[in-house]
């Protein structure tokens, strides 16, 4: 009620008042008026762009999609971050890592199956049987990496498992470059054709008989007219964004309505009332991270499949962007990893030729966003404010 | 054979020596007290039996089962339930998901939805605000949530730490008579430590004194209401 009537208050308050608030608030913390200031360069540059033509409806079309595809990876690695910071208070930065091992392993399954020619006659299996060979691998590194890692540091000081985990990814990293090489490795193209009654496409005429192999879902580029303008659609980003989706949506039924993920949400909350339910806070800590394991290994066979190699320095860029989109959200909110993750990918993806600024610069968008939303948001853009228990 | 054997247990808390040989029974069906003042060691011994500060010495036995060593959610599973000292509700979930958790060992359904509706007869309050999270419950109602959510577990023994802590005195009447029904009609074994001394000993059997990790006297209930001793110490008389 209260509150509610401040906010009328603050509504009816005139223009002029509300400026001059604004203005004492940006005095008073120096760092806001950079933050303000550089959003509006932004903005104007941006807009001046787009007043000149030099960007244009098509690109973004066309960047937008590459983004909420990179985005989507981001994303479900993020959720790994979030899941275990949200149990442990713990940065788990091995697990670009996690993502890397689950992938790699991966490779070896794609790369016999299509030696053998498998992958080509039964291709949803393959695929079927990658993901799930990624998955395990990711699962296991990440359980091994909790029981010898970090559970025997679990009431270290924080800043002990901090560095193992550190170690442990340069660990993982070196360890793969040592068996398997430092060199990338070619990750097979895959095709995957589907509905080939509906979609009259990769069409081949044989004897005045034309069959047509249908749309190639993996690998697949296509001219698409919409809305006035033609793009090279390709169904795969499409599929990488569903995905995502789709196992979010698992994630989210899990832990707000299964038994497991009600004990987790306690475990996460208070470890030894939790233990006093009968629930046994080591096993729902190691389904903590298996969660965010599995969905770093599909997220790293998705990412093989259309970014085509794999290598063993491949966690590190995509697990530090996911960090930064788990801290973006909001680190320990779930929906948050998954709005940072989205929000990251779209924004690295449109932002270089919105602002006319070299690709290569990729990165310094992707930190200056974060600089950015921690000026004005400190807990992210769905972080709660960290109370004093919980900090 | 008691249902619940404490023998002379020690527990530290690194160099500090909370426990210093500690023995108590509680029998099937009773309401046994603990009493003591601050820091006396009384919430320790909870813990201990739960196995959250596990003993460093000694043996605790329940049903004629060793269970010093066992983990406390193994030891919840073998029928201990706790309300802990200062509730610990979880308060971001839900009143209804906290009862859940009170049953997480459990697999029994039908009988744990049974169990919950009893909860929510037993306090009608819970049941209005079953969806609304623990955190925003006052204090009265999150120490009923914290009693609902040990019932659920359906414990054959459950240890009570200060249930009557910040409440109105009309509350704690209520919460002592719940306690005092359970007991009764339910036939749940409890083990209760209270700083309010004169309640406690009103429905307990048997009392323990706790003084500075050490077992100083225990005696029947009514014994324990006249020692001068405790009325001076703990009954607040001259
Ligand atoms: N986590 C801890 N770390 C160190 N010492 C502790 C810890 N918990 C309790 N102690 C010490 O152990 C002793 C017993 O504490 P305990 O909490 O069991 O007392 P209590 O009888 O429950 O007191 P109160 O009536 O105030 O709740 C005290 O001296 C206390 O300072
Ligand atoms: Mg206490």
């Amino acid at each position: 009620m209260v509150s509610q009537e401040a906010n009328a208050l603050r509504r009816s308050e005139p223009f002029i008042e509300r400026l001059q608030r604004f203005g004492k608030s940006m005095l008073r913390s120096p760092i806001t008026l950079v933050g303000t200031i550089i959003i509006a360069v932004i903005i104007v540059q941006a807009l001046s762009n787009i007043l000149q033509g030099e960007y244009d409806f098509e690109l973004f079309v066309k960047q937008l999609m590459v983004g909420l595809a990179q985005g989507s990876i981001y994303a479900l690695v993020a959720l790994g971050y979030t899941l275990v910071y949200g149990i442990l208070f713990m940065i788990n930065f091995a697990h670009g890592e996690v993502f890397m091992a689950g992938t790699y392993i991966g490779f070896f399954a794609i790369d016999a199956m299509n030696k053998t020619g498998f992958l080509e006659q039964h291709t949803l299996l393959s695929l079927l049987i990658v993901f799930l060979v990624a998955i395990v691998s990711s699962v296991l590194v990440a359980v091994t990496l909790e029981r010898i890692a970090y559970r025997p540091l679990r009431n270290a000081p924080r800043l002990v498992p901090l560095i193992t985990a550190i170690g442990a990814s340069t660990f993982l990293q070196r360890a793969f470059v040592g068996l398997f090489g430092s060199s990338p490795r070619v990750y097979p193209n895959v095709h995957f054709y589907i509905l080939p009654q509906v979609f009259h496409l990769e069409c081949n005429a044989v004897d005045g008989v034309e069959t047509c192999l249908g749309m190639d879902l993996v690998s697949g580029r296509y001219p698409l007219q919409f809305l006035g303008i033609e793009i090279l659609f390709r169904p795969f980003y499409l599929v990488v964004f569903l995905a995502a989706i789709a196992m979010m949506a698992t994630l989210w039924y899990i832990v707000r309505r299964t038994k497991t993920g009600k004990a987790m949400r306690a475990v996460a909350e208070d470890k030894a009332t939790a233990s006093l339910m009968g629930i046994n806070v080591d096993s729902v800590i190691v389904t903590t991270f298996v969660l965010g394991a599995a969905l770093a290994g599909a997220a790293g066979v998705l990412f093989a499949l259309y970014n085509r190699q794999v290598v063993p320095t491949m966690g590190f860029a995509p697990g530090l962007k996911a960090f930064t989109a788990a801290v973006l959200g909001g680190i320990g909110n779930i929906p948050g990893a998954a709005v940072g993750g989205f929000f990251l990918g779209i924004v690295e993806a449109v932002a270089p030729s919105l602002l006319n600024i070299p690709n290569q610069l990729e990165n310094v968008i992707a930190f200056g966003m974060l600089v950015l939303v921690l000026i004005f948001r400190p807990s992210g853009i769905l972080g709660e404010v960290l109370t004093e228990k919980k900090a | 054979m008691a249902l619940l054997e404490v023998q002379n247990i020690h527990t530290y808390y690194g160099k500090i020596h909370a426990l210093k040989g500690i023995s108590l029974d509680v029998d099937e069906g009773e309401i046994v007290t603990l009493i003591g003042g601050n820091g006396a060691g009384k919430t320790t011994t909870l813990n201990t039996i739960c196995g959250i500060t596990p003993a460093s010495e000694g043996t605790i036995i329940l049903g004629g089962k060793n269970i010093t060593r066992m983990r406390p959610h193994a030891i919840v599973a073998m029928g201990v339930g706790q309300s802990p000292e200062g509730r610990k509700i979880f308060t971001r979930l839900t009143v209804r998901e906290n009862l859940e958790m009170g049953a997480y060992a459990r697999n029994d359904a039908a009988k744990i939805a049974k169990d919950m509706e009893f909860v929510f007869e037993t306090f009608p309050r819970l049941k209005e605000r079953e969806q609304q999270l623990g955190g925003t419950l006052s204090g009265g109602e999150q120490q009923m949530l914290a009693i609902g959510r040990a019932l659920m577990g359906q414990p054959r023994i459950m240890l009570l730490d200060e249930p009557s802590m910040g409440l109105a005195p009309l509350l704690v009447r209520d919460i002592f008579h719940i306690i005092e029904y359970l007991n009764k009609e339910q036939g749940t074994t409890i083990l209760l430590v209270e700083q309010n001394a004169h309640m406690a000993l009103a429905i307990a059997s048997r009392g323990y004194v706790l003084q500075t990790g050490n077992i100083i006297l225990t005696d029947s209930a009514r014994h324990l209401q006249e020692n001068e001793m405790v009325r001076k110490a703990y009954l607040g008389e001259n």
